[in-house]
């Protein structure tokens, strides 16, 4: 096994959505610039949006909505707990966005005069843009990155981000999943784009790998975010999507909602008044399984035959194709049969809740030079078509950073610290596999930060995480690939702790059942209205504290702010 | 006596993702599969020339079938979940 050193000006590490449009951007900022995308699986195929993607799920497109009403659905969606400058920034250039996929050959359903064709899934305004035929986006950018000359390396797992001397971001530490080559990338500026962190809870089911997320963004973001001593927020604002039961698609309401498809109970009764998916949504949901009425169900067997096709042919051959499969392993037939709901595993993403690095208006973090964009920087219900918002704000600041700076001064110490922790699980003659280390770990997240949160059990979750950090030292890899699998625990067991600690840290209950704390049941806005922010402290340690919010630039009037705390349906009886 | 530190059983495991040999043609040097599967979980058995699934450990997303120029993959949903 080799080690590797390259030098470049702007490195971006995670070549799924956010990551391809920021180095696409860098490069069209500065066409001088050597850019590298550094990419764990592979740049054509990697990612969230592997297959397509459904649809838009946040367009704020002229004649349905301005920015501003974004901004405030957005901010009564996240109760409160928003940077409005970060969605702001969002919603003024999401329209550019699209234009600019549109231009580049992405597909986006238009109605018969050519005019984007939208749909209302929100509480309050018009945000879903749907695109049953954006298959081809990950070809699109995988054209746009050749066009415009940006290097890619495939199959190699960033692990640490070097930081340099004068704390300064200054590349990255990588290794290659196929040789165990270890990679120093050396970089002015890095943008970091490696997705939600996805394989914290375990489903259900048991598989590891059956996450609503793409399970090759295990954490590894965050982790490293923390380790480079950035700032990390909302991170007790959890993920939990309601999905198929035992499937890990979305049911999926955007998609079937515009048809005529709706969530019920057993008993084939809607029981929320909106779709879209919100902490307060889930908790309705939640209450809803566990309650009398429970299961929950997709109702769609009062649709006429021709729109149910139209259904099928959508869901089964777009973003999640293996569906029609499972349904057909099932025997259900959406004519027949509605189909049965559960909640995921929990996760952190800010792209569905708002859990990630802190990023402001610019993708700049608190770490001079790094930047972030996508599902792991903190812009709440940014989904898809923010993480390429960001990902261009990214590239361009990046590109910037580059330019006026030179390459920091990196210490051969921290070098040869990193290269022994990630050969480790391959020279140690036997050890632990990482899979039953990956198991019990997530067994133990499920056990003790599955919302509704007890305190004594997060405590006690903290205690098993904190022992599980000793096995992280007898972890026995048999060859590159187990290297990544035995890397990622590592990842995951971070992230396990950053879940539990500021969820304990935040006294209060907020975001429905993202954060629905049994022994501090009521929201709290006079001590909570603020930002809860992780980062590792001077001494090292993991710590909590409070960002007061910036003032609001979008004023909110209480009936808006308050529209998400009422989604259950009034007439029906809330089970005990 | 002394006891290794670490005893390993082998588990088996059924994976979700078959390859039709017939149709495979990595013996001609293709490995589409390989390539674009997000979790690197397919291989080449280089003694038989032909793509085979080395870890159990699928997102049954679907770009190895899609994209294999033959049509020699078939994506099952993991037992598990089935
Ligand atoms: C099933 C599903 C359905 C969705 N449906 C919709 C929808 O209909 N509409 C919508 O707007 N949004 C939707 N979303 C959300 C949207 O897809 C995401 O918000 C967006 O794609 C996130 O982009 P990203 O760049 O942050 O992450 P990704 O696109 O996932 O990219 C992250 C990349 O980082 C790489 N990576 C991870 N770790 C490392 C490492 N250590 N080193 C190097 N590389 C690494 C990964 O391989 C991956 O390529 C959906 C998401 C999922 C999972
Ligand atoms: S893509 Fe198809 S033909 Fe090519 S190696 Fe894989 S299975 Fe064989
Ligand atoms: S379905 Fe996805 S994860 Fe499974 S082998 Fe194919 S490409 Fe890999």
């Amino acid at each position: 096994m080799n080690t590797i050193e390259r030098e470049v000006d702007v490195l971006v590490i995670g070549g799924g959505t956010a990551g391809p449009m920021a180095a696409v951007k860098a490069k069209q900022a500065n066409p001088a610039l050597k850019v590298l995308l550094l990419e764990k699986a592979h740049v054509k195929r990697s990612g969230a949006i592997s297959m397509g993607m459904d649809g838009l799920n946040n367009a704020v497109v002229p004649g349905f909505a301005t920015p501003e009403q974004y901004v405030r659905e957005i901010t009564a969606a996240n109760d409160g707990i928003v940077n409005q400058k970060t969605i702001l920034a969002y919603a003024q250039n999401s329209y550019a966005m699209i234009e600019e996929l549109d231009r580049w050959g992405v597909k986006f359903e238009k109605d018969e005069t050519g005019d984007y064709a939208m749909r209302k899934v929100h509480h309050m305004g018009t945000y879903v843009l749907p695109m049953p035929e954006g298959h081809d986006i990950k070809k699109v950018l995988y054209r746009q990155l050749k066009k415009n000359r940006v290097e890619i390396t495939n199959r190699l797992v960033a692990t640490r981000l070097i930081v340099g001397e004068d704390g300064r971001i200054a590349g990255t530490f990588a290794f290659d999943c196929r040789t165990g080559d270890f990679h120093v990338v050396r970089a002015k500026s890095v943008v970091l784009a490696c997705g939600a962190a996805g394989r914290l809870g375990l489903p259900a089911s048991g598989y590891l790998f059956g996450t609503y997320e793409n399970p090759t963004n295990a954490g590894d973001g965050y982790s490293m975010a923390y380790h480079a001593g950035a700032e990390l927020s909302g991170i007790e604002c959890f993920q939990i999507n309601p999905l198929i039961k035992d499937y890990n698609g979305p049911a999926c309401a955007y998609v079937t909602g515009p048809f005529g498809g709706y969530t019920t109970n057993s008993r084939g009764e809607r029981f929320i008044e909106c779709d879209y998916w919100s902490g307060q949504m889930m908790l309705e949901f939640q209450r809803e399984l566990e309650g009398g009425n429970g299961p929950v169900f997709l109702k769609l067997d009062h649709l006429a035959e021709e729109t149910i096709s139209t259904i099928e042919t959508i869901l089964h051959t777009n973003e999640r194709p293996s569906r029609g499969r499972f349904h057909a392993g099932r025997g259900t037939d959406y004519r027949e049969r509605m189909v049965e709901m559960h909640i995921s595993e929990i996760g952190l993403c800010s792209g569905h809740s708002a859990s990630g690095v802190w990023v402001d208006e610019n993708a700049a973090t608190t770490v001079p030079g790094l930047f972030s964009a996508g599902d792991m920087a903190c812009v709440p219900h940014n989904y898809m078509l923010g993480a390429f918002v960001y990902g261009h704000f990214a590239g361009v600041s990046a590109a910037r950073h580059a330019q006026e700076h030179p390459h920091a001064n990196v210490s051969s110490a921290q070098v040869d610290a990193e290269r022994q922790r990630v050969w480790a699980p391959l020279l140690r003659e036997s050890g632990l596999p990482p899979n039953q280390v990956e198991y019990k770990l997530r067994r133990m997240v499920n056990d003790y930060l599955q919302p509704p949160k007890v305190t004594r059990k997060m405590e006690i979750g903290l205690e098993r995480f904190e022992a599980i950090r000793g096995d992280l030292d007898r972890l026995h890899a048999r060859n590159p690939h187990e290297l990544m699998r035995a890397m990622e625990v590592h990842a995951i067991r971070d992230c396990a702790e950053m879940a539990a600690r500021a969820s304990l840290y935040r006294t209060e209950s907020r975001w429905g059942l993202y954060h629905a704390r049994v022994d501090y049941p009521e929201r709290n806005d006079a001590e909570w209205k603020v930002h809860v922010q992780l980062h590792k402290n001077a001494a090292g340690e993991m710590a909590c504290f409070k960002r007061a919010l910036e003032p609001y630039v979008i004023a909110m009037d209480q009936q808006e702010q308050a529209a998400y705390q009422k989604l259950r349906i009034s007439t029906e009886a809330v089970p005990a | 006596m002394s006891f290794p530190t670490f005893s390993i059983a082998e588990q088996r495991s059924s994976v979700p993702v078959r390859i039709d040999e017939e149709l495979c043609i990595a013996d001609k040097g293709c490995t589409v599969c390989v390539d674009v599967c997000p979790l690197d979980v397919l291989a080449i058995d280089l003694s038989k020339g032909k793509a085979f699934m080395a870890f159990d450990e699928c997102w049954y997303c679907m770009p190895c079938e899609k994209d294999c120029p033959t049509g020699a993959v078939h994506v099952d949903i993991p037992y598990l979940l089935r």
